[in-house]
């Protein structure tokens, strides 16, 4: 039997065991939308593409599975960018589905045309153009396979009208074939015990998590490397997580707003561990002075982070899971006991502090959410200054608990994101923190999460400014501040309430521990406007061209 | 140092753009890219030259790997190869200058391919060393027009820089 393209569309998202897409209809996409009427698959409709990008990302970061979105063509379609970047840029497995003209009308400037996969290559793992009716299975076959697996990442189908109308015969390719394309799985034998060697002679090692550990499901495997070998771990801002916050091992995060110790760390240790880590500028800081006096081990399946940033001694490509489970058995028990001890005295020394005196505190805010969630709750950040006192100060007993933009640092990511983290944990509490500034970009997502009935826990964190932009403005243009302070604020408590929320606001450290525990453990949806003092910086802060180890505190 | 990368890449639409994109966004600066079909039609040849030290390579390569088109890369810079990039050039020329322009044309083995009442359009294939040679012996005559192909090479002997029957029908079932 014959059936169109667009329902064709839908069998293969139902192949590839998709129970959600999230989405924004239009005239391009009309056809896939119709077949959306005969498919078990629930579709959410956002309020905005960017949600729907975002949405999926949240999606995909919780349950691991692939994130789909779908949008119309030219608005639709660019509305999905900061979404499709953001994706990109931490590794988020995601199909996009986009609408476009018809091909007859492509390259002439139609109505509502643009060209989404050339605008999208750079932000993309790859991307495809339907032209051939009779391509489109294999082509989504190809895609969900490319997004998941590897490196994740983004990749989007464009559909022209026209040919999600046409009639095809049905067949599901099991397998694709892509020459071009073949993710080293297995770390190199002798890498490995090279490896092994320099672990085994090192005296002071030091582990440099990233969201790779996350991506592989290698947290088991990172908790038993640490253990064996007795070194202590710290973790990046998409590594958080990836290993027991409470853990005598645990660092906390390293760089620009990392611990002193987890930093101090690195920059004395003799042998860096990174795995499925990427030495982000936001880590390193100054290369040279980055473990300056490490030889680095670098494990991960993308070839081209190996030397990228930083050179390192021992590069291993292949998947962080694999490769450990072949590393472990190459290593013996390890004490390390004066690194360790000195490991004990700079956390001593140098602990996370502020100042708990006066109006209600930023951190103060975090702390007690971390002190009150359960542990399996799902905290999602916006991006700013919230956003690293959350890295900061929470911990996490498990992976894919905390949802945050690292690498493209959008804000607005978080609404979005926590819906679709919802969505995928249904069953699971959702929090989030944002700022007053990022809530504002996304808010009209409020209206999802609402239909959805999701009982989201937002936390604004309100200083009623921008204060990442502040807290710069304050360090390298001598406090002149430009555009950083709102002069309209939000009632965000009133939003909430507008929207279906019981709404709160707190000011004081009092009123916020009263209200906590219920709130928490309330079935509905809340909104908790927290007013805190505005003149917080977030510290440590390692300055530009500073190394890491001289960070301001 | 220059290096000379073989490049195999899916025929499939945009490619090009793909290459070249990921060229400018990364910085990277291509001294010349040329692209045809191979024997094969799912495949096209790319020779891509480009400067930079071997770390700079490194990148170079390991990005364009990352595109899922791309299915082989080989820089043939340290082996021995054969290049060839052919070049039209209008010369001007008038009727007490042919001779003399005509003889440089014989001896670099070049061909006249268009007369016209005051100029020659020639036609020369070569490796860099000769096209440059011939291009600096023209100068002096008035070069009013110049277009390379840029280079396309191959590795000699029986080795292959680039195998292309690595299209396979697609597993439907
Ligand atoms: C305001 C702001 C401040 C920030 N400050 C900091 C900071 O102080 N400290 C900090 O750490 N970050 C900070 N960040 C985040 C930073 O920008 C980066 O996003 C982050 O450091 C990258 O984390 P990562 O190295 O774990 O890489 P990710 O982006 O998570 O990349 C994952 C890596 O793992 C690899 N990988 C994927 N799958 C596998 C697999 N199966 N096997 C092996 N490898 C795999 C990938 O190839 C990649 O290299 C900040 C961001 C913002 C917005
Ligand atoms: C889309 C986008 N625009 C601008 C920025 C630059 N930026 C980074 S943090 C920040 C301020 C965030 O303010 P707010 O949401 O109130 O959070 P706070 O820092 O006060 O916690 C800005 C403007 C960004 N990261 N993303």
């Amino acid at each position: 039997m014959e059936i169109t393209v667009a329902e064709a569309l839908i069998r293969c998202l139902e192949q590839e065991n998709v129970e959600l897409v999230f989405g924004y209809p239009g005239g391009a996409i009309l056809p896939v939308y119709d077949a959306l009427n005969k498919t078990t698959i629930k579709h959410i409709l956002v309020r905005h593409e960017q949600g729907a990008a975002h949405a999926a990302d949240g999606y995909a970061r919780v349950t691991g599975k692939v994130g789909v979105c779908l949008a119309t063509s030219g608005p639709g379609a660019t509305n999905l960018i900061t979404g499709i970047a953001n994706a990109y840029m931490d590794s988020v497995p995601m199909v996009v589905i986009t609408g476009q003209v018809s091909t007859g009308m492509v390259g002439t400037d139609a109505f509502q045309e643009v060209d989404i996969t050339g605008i999208t290559i750079p932000i993309t793992k790859h991307n495809f153009l339907v032209k051939d009716p009779n391509q489109l299975p294999v082509i989504v076959k190809k895609a969900f396979h490319l997004a998941s697996t590897g490196r994740p990442g983004p990749v989007l189908i464009d559909l022209p009208k026209d040919v999600a109308m046409e009639k095809i015969k049905f067949k599901y390719p099991k397998t694709v074939v892509l020459p071009g394309y073949k993710p080293t799985f297995k770390g190199h034998p002798s890498m490995v015990q090279q490896a092994g060697r320099i672990i085994m002679e090192s005296e002071r090692p030091v582990i440099y998590a990233g969201g790779g550990i996350r991506i592989a499901n290698a947290s088991p495997e990172l908790l038993q490397l640490a253990e064996k070998i007795n070194a202590p771990v710290t973790h990046t801002l998409m590594g958080l997580g990836c290993f027991p916050g409470d853990h005598p091992l645990f660092l906390g995060m390293l760089g620009l707003h990392g611990t002193k110790y987890a930093n101090q760390a690195v920059t004395e240790c003799d042998c860096l561990i990174a795995v499925g880590a990427r030495f982000d500028d936001r880590v390193v800081s100054k290369i040279s002075g980055f473990a300056p006096t490490a030889k680095i081990i670098h494990i991960d399946i993308d070839p081209a982070e190996i030397g990228k940033n930083v050179r390192i001694q021992l590069p291993i490509v292949g998947d962080v899971k694999n490769v450990l489970g072949a590393l472990l058995p190459q290593l013996e028990k390890k004490e390390n006991a004066p690194w360790l001890a000195r490991i004990r005295q700079l956390k001593e020394e140098f602990p996370l502090h502020y100042d708990r005196n006066g109006c209600l505190k930023p951190q103060f805010v975090v702390e007690k959410l971390n002190e009150y969630k359960d542990d399996r709750a799902i905290v999602v950040t916006d991006v700013g200054q919230h956003q690293m006192w959350a890295a900061q100060y929470m911990r996490f007993k498990e992976p894919r608990c905390f949802l945050s933009s690292g690498g493209l640092g959008a804000m607005g990511f978080c609404l979005p994101a926590a819906v679709g983290a919802k969505l995928g944990a249904p069953d699971r509490t959702v929090i989030t923190v944002i700022g007053d500034g990022g809530i504002q970009m996304t808010m009209q997502e409020l209206g999802t999460a609402a239909e959805q009935k999701l009982p989201l826990k937002i936390f604004v964190l309100n200083n009623q400014r921008l204060g990442m932009v502040r807290q710069l403005q304050d360090f390298y243009c001598q406090k002149r501040h430009v555009a950083v302070d709102f002069q309209f604020n939000l009632d965000f408590a009133e939003l909430g309430r507008l929207y279906g929320m019981e709404g709160y606001t707190v000011e004081t450290a009092q009123q916020l521990e009263k209200l906590l525990p219920e709130v928490l453990a309330s079935p509905k949806p809340v909104l908790v406007n927290c007013m805190v003092d505005p003149e917080e910086n977030v510290l440590p802060m390692v300055l530009d061209g500073a190394n890491i180890n001289e960070a301001v505190d | 140092m220059r290096h000379t990368l073989a490049v195999l890449v899916e025929n499939n639409p945009g490619v090009l753009a793909r290459v070249a994109g990921l060229f400018s966004r990364r910085g990277f600066n291509i001294d010349s890219l040329a692209v045809g079909r191979t024997d094969n039609p799912a495949v096209s040849a790319m020779t891509i030259v480009v400067e930079g030290d071997d770390r700079y390579l490194e990148q170079v390569n390991k990005q364009l790997h990352k595109l899922v088109d791309v299915i082989r890369i080989s820089d043939i810079t340290r082996d021995a190869y054969v290049d060839r990039e052919l070049v039209l050039i209008k010369v001007s020329a008038d009727s007490n200058k042919r001779a003399e322009i005509m003889q440089l044309v014989d001896i670099f083995r070049a061909r006249i391919v268009d007369v016209g009442p005051k100029s020659l359009t020639i036609e020369v294939t070569g490796n860099d060393g000769k096209i440059s040679a011939f291009e600096e012996s023209l100068r002096p005559f008035g070069i009013k027009e110049l277009v390379r192909t840029g280079k396309i090479a191959m590795l000699r002997g029986f080795k292959a820089s680039s195998k292309n029957n690595v299209h396979k029908e697609e597993d439907e079932s």
